[in-house]
């Protein structure tokens, strides 16, 4: 059965809107993230040419692409991390919420604390568990101690993390595997309650079991937050997003509904990708 | 397969093998002879008025109390001044001035500045505040000792910094934390250890050196902690003393060399046992 893309704004409701564009350019009702004309440069070489894409609201959109194809560098756009080097550079607009995040004056660190982000590599920071969590939290709030023993079991339970630390609040973080250390780079980032999380690769330095429960963790939050996770794993692409955007060489080759990227790609490009002839 | 061949590499991974262990058998084998000049004529004269008891006047006993004393201060003084400045100098060079014109320039002239020899600074000391205060005076010394201490500290302390991965910045900055609260409660705390370390190989480095102080601090025979004033230290009273015709103040210089060397020695020892372990535990 052959089905036609359908628009973003209408995911699985009602009969399928065919339309001629495989990407969604236009605005949306539900989206929580628009992004128009976007270059992104390092230093001279170009990464990024005019991505237009809108990131729907509470749900998981997936950036999959071969390496190299600037799913990681646009991921990098949307809380402006790159903005740490110097020399990397984001023209076009971002739009979040109705404000263009790469204009001049935004409060960066404010941005941040509103898009939260899980890097490839887990990262404890050198300090307990308790504090892992706390940290970002008391960079924003001001709790009373029994306040943040709250906020730090939410964020821990909601990471799915509770059960194997409650006993070790105040041992190291670093002293975790490496699954338990990303589902608690996962509950930072929850702790000062983000509306978007940006997965960078959140699975690809653990094993099965961890990435299984990753997975399973992302399915859950995405009632609350919209999550954009970046994955060069095509099946995990597959299992947990509602979106996906395929990417190569710098430029979005197609965006849709996960289950028709997959199933029926508009573009040859997408489907020799989804079918492993290259990448 | 070659078996020519394969001997060959054999007998050259044999010969310099055999090189290499000849070659570290040389350089610790002039080590454990200095030690053991030191500890076989040093030993005997180590006691309890060595503590006590200020420098005596030759021909009389003594110890070398003023000069430990002195040289605590000298220390103390040259790291309070060097070490903090250091510190900054290197956070400065990893975490904001990285790339820039203005950090290539500072950390070459922290270079050259790290390998001048270290009279060059007591002479600079002497033109700068000795002759302008009209006499030698432990605050000089101390100054004197923290130009040694500075390039010690900055290059350390930026090695150390680079150590922590840029992903640990990324995530502090991620959660939103300004840039200056990522580099004091994240990545100080990563490479606290690693600065530590570096802060107590510059006392090592400062509490032997014995140019510098004979234009800053000089010596004293009494007692003084007064910092307007010349002050004694071990390096300097060492270079005194055995120099000197006297039996009992060559006895006094044997003991403080021993002396001065055990605690270099102990402070490498304890920046190679504990403070690892400490990084570790993390």
């Amino acid at each position: 059965m052959v089905e036609p893309i359908i628009r973003l704004d209408a995911p699985d409701r009602g009969p399928p809107q065919a339309v001629a564009s495989p990407a969604p350019d236009t605005p949306t009702a539900s989206a929580k993230v628009e992004i128009r004309g976007l270059d992104f440069h390092y230093g001279k070489s170009q990464a990024l040419f005019d991505i237009n894409l809108a990131i729907p609201e509470r749900q998981v959109t997936a950036f999959i692409g071969p390496s190299g194809c600037g799913k990681s560098t646009l991921l990098r756009c949307l809380n402006r991390i790159y903005a740490l080097y110097p020399g990397h550079r984001a023209s076009g607009e971002v739009i979040l919420d109705g404000h263009n995040i790469l204009a001049k004056g935004v409060d960066l660190n404010l941005l941040r604390a509103r898009v939260g982000m899980v890097f490839q590599a887990p990262t404890p920071f050198p300090m307990s568990i308790r504090d892992n969590i706390a940290y970002g939290v008391r960079l924003y709030e001001r709790l009373s101690r029994a306040k943040m023993d709250r906020r730090v079991s939410w964020a821990l339970k909601q990471a799915a993390l509770w059960d194997e630390v409650k006993d070790k609040l105040h041992q190291s973080g670093t002293a975790l595997s490496g699954g338990q250390q990303q589902r608690l780079c996962i509950a930072r980032a929850i702790a000062i309650k983000p509306e978007i999380l940006l997965l960078d690769e959140p699975a690809s330095a653990l094993d099965p079991i961890s990435t299984l429960k990753i997975e399973e963790l992302i399915d859950e939050l995405k009632r609350d937050y919209t999550i954009v996770i970046v994955t060069h794993n095509m099946q995990q692409a597959a299992r947990v997003s509602d979106y996906t955007a395929f990417m190569y060489l710098g430029k979005l080759i197609e965006f849709g509904a996960t289950r028709i990227l997959f199933t029926n790609p508009a573009e040859k490009q997408t489907e020799d990708y989804i079918t492993g002839r290259y990448g | 397969m070659d078996r020519y061949l394969y001997r060959k590499r054999r007998v050259l991974n044999l010969l310099s093998l055999t090189l290499a262990m000849l070659a570290t058998l040389f350089g610790l084998f002039w080590l454990a002879w200095l030690l053991w000049t030191l500890v076989s004529q040093g030993l005997q004269y180590i006691n309890w008025d060595l503590f006590a008891v200020a420098t005596p006047p030759p021909g009389e006993s003594g110890g070398l109390s003023n000069a430990i004393v002195g040289s605590l201060i000298l220390t103390a003084l040259g790291v309070a001044i060097g070490a903090p400045l250091g510190v900054l100098a290197g956070t400065y060079l990893s975490e904001f001035g990285r790339g820039t014109r203005f950090a290539a320039v500072t950390r070459f002239v922290s270079d050259v500045l790290l390998s001048a020899p270290s009279i060059i600074l007591g002479v600079f000391v002497y033109e700068m505040v000795v002759l302008r205060a009209g006499h030698f005076s432990a605050y000089a010394g101390g100054l004197a000792l923290a130009l040694i201490v500075l390039p010690v500290v900055v290059r350390t302390t930026e090695d150390m910094l680079r150590l922590v991965p840029d992903r640990m910045r990324e995530a502090a900055a991620a959660l939103g934390a300004p840039r200056w609260k990522v580099v004091v409660s994240i990545v100080y705390r990563a490479a606290r250890s690693g600065i530590l370390t570096g802060i107590l190989l510059a006392v090592a480095r400062v509490s032997g050196e014995t140019a510098p102080l004979l234009f800053t601090a000089l010596n004293n025979q009494f007692a003084s902690t007064r910092l307007d004033q010349p002050i004694a230290n071990l390096p300097v009273v060492i270079f005194q003393f055995a120099m000197s015709p006297y039996d009992d103040w060559q006895h006094l210089a044997w003991a403080g060399a021993l002396l001065i060397t055990t605690a270099i020695l102990l402070l490498n020892i304890i920046v190679r046992v504990f403070l690892p372990s400490a990084e570790r535990r993390h």
